[in-house]
């Protein structure tokens, strides 16, 4: 299942599933992600899935790379694992001061707002990983028509809650995070709870995302 | 019962709680964090004979300006940290790797760090703070840790209680300085034409001011990309070297995003993340590659001279 297994400095085991970012491919990566992580080995310091990758850092002074190669090529694969599944609503909305980007898109993919919107909206979109800040969700896959290149020169600031595009994905800022997305809107929904020690994340990987578009008004009366 | 504590009357540049960090969350997006030099750490914590893992009060550059009120309390500064103490009208010139006791109203300034980045104040009590995920570490970008995930403010009080018995101990420690970073190849290391390949171990670079807690951005020989620019993202690690599109690294530090999508040249060798972190802007370095055993050998003896500096605390 795992193509190769390599070293990532003296600290980590590089876990390479292939090169294609698709559900079957991350399903994989997921269920070993979970697998290790609940057989819960000694010396393990993370577990980081991505779309096709699992790295799994250790901590020098309590095991080393044989060792945990060991450990992850010998293990024993539950199929079907507790992947999260749910199914989450995101309020967003696209009115002028929230959608940073969209007179940019409209050149970028010579479309009308309205078409970019209503194809942005009329799909579900899988969570394929969590991560670069506390919660962010990277979502797939959006429609071929929307594919756009990130930002030339990225923005210092992106504000939380802001929902950004870039070729194949979509994202969520969670916190006000430098970014190079292209922004079509904001969400009031809190997506991360640091409070929430359990389950700080709204969306996990292996979830499915829609978005409901939303009026100012409403988004302002949102956490009333 | 009469309450101890510090107020803070200059919080500093970038001062926060830190302790070994938190481990198992990077999957949702929150990186490992702790303390930026480990061994000032150990070192610190040990002359008051507090356990490993005790919180401690990590400062960068200018350290903070504290009085304390309360029962004699011990506390030691590690790093290479001018300091000074204010007892009633007397000042007192600091000496780092030494109890030193607090008694009520003195004041600590720790003035700077000389030719380093981080030094450390530890405490012979506990501190009154708040653990997320089961660290004091501050994270301020995600806001993460004790004191609300936000550095120390001026005039904010630290509580500290159970203060330790006071003793008197100390250490003969000089931090030595790093020139050559040890690195281990990248997953992309061919992502880069030869000579680039060549001149990220021939060339110097040198660390610049966009270097904190979360990364260390370097600047010399612009190192070309001839595959792709951008990789699909992946996760990160502590030590990971990036090369965004123009060419000069990034080293991923305690703080790290937890995914990047730029390719991976080199990832610096666990035993070198002290010193590397202690590099100020304007230092120049050269890397030099190691391979997995050797950098598992150069570990090793890290954590032995670590235990020998401990074993000399007098």
């Amino acid at each position: 299942m795992i193509k190769n297994i390599s070293n990532l400095g003296d600290a980590a085991v590089y876990c390479d599933f292939g090169d294609e970012v698709n559900k079957e491919i991350n399903s994989k990566v997921i269920n070993y992600f979970q697998n290790l992580k609940d057989f819960k080995f000694e010396g393990i310091t993370n577990l980081t899935p991505s779309y096709n990758k699992l790295i799994v850092s250790f901590d020098l002074s309590v095991t080393n790379f044989e060792k945990t190669k060991k450990i992850i090529e010998n293990l024993e694969i539950k199929k079907n694992h507790s992947i999260s599944k749910k199914k989450i609503q995101i309020p967003i909305c696209c009115e002028k001061e929230y959608a940073l980007d969209l007179k940019k898109l409209e050149k970028k993919l010579n479309k009308p707002t309205d078409e970019i919107l209503e194809t942005f909206f009329s799909k579900e979109y899988f969570c394929y990983m969590t991560g670069f800040i506390a919660g962010m969700p990277f979502l797939g896959d959006i429609d071929k028509n929307l594919h756009a290149k990130r930002l030339e020169t990225p923005r210092v600031k992106v504000p939380k809650g802001s929902i950004g595009l870039t070729e194949q994905f979509c994202n969520i800022y969670t916190f006000e995070s430098p970014g190079g997305w292209n922004i079509i809107g904001n969400t009031p929904l809190n997506v991360f709870d640091s409070l929430n020690e359990d389950n700080p994340n709204l969306i996990n990987p292996g979830d499915t995302v829609s978005f409901i578009k939303i009026n100012k008004e409403k988004y302002k009366n949102y956490n009333e | 019962m009469s309450e101890n504590f510090f107020k803070v009357i200059r919080a500093g540049i970038n001062t926060t709680f830190q302790d070994l960090g938190r481990s198992n969350l990077n999957h949702i997006g929150i990186p490992i964090s702790g303390v930026m030099d480990k061994r000032n750490y150990i070192i610190a914590n040990k002359i008051l004979q507090n356990v490993p893992s005790h919180p401690i009060i990590e400062f960068a550059y200018q350290g903070p300006r504290l009085v304390y009120y309360g029962e004699p309390l011990n506390i030691s500064v590690s790093g290479d940290v001018k300091f000074k103490i204010f007892k009633n009208k007397n000042e007192i010139e600091g000496k780092c790797y030494e109890i030193i006791t607090l008694e009520d109203h003195d004041e600590i300034d720790l003035i700077s760090t000389n030719k380093s980045v981080y030094g450390y104040l530890a405490i012979g009590a506990d501190l009154n703070i708040d653990y997320q995920w089961k660290s004091c570490s501050i994270n301020t970008k995600a806001n993460i840790g004790s004191n609300n995930g936000k550095k120390l403010q001026d005039s904010q009080k630290i509580e500290v209680s159970k203060i330790k018995e006071l003793s008197r101990r100390k250490l003969d420690y000089i931090n030595s300085k790093i020139e050559n970073i040890r690195v281990i190849k990248g997953t992309n290391f061919h992502y880069f034409s030869k000579e680039s390949q060549a001149n990220f171990f021939k060339k110097e670079y040198s660390v610049t001011k966009l270097t904190d807690r979360m990364g260390m951005r370097l600047e010399g020989q612009r190192l070309d990309n001839i595959i792709n620019t951008n990789i699909k993202s992946e996760g990160l690690v502590k030590g990971v070297i990036q090369i965004p599109a123009d060419g000069n690294p990034i080293i991923m530090l305690a703080d790290h995003g937890t995914i990047g999508g730029y390719p991976k040249i080199a990832t610096v060798i666990s035993a070198d993340f002290d010193k590397l972190s202690q590099l100020t802007p304007g230092s120049k370095i050269k890397f030099k590659e190691v391979n997995l055993k050797d950098a598992e050998t150069i570990f090793k003896l890290y954590e032995m001279e670590t235990n020998n500096i401990i074993s000399k605390i007098l």
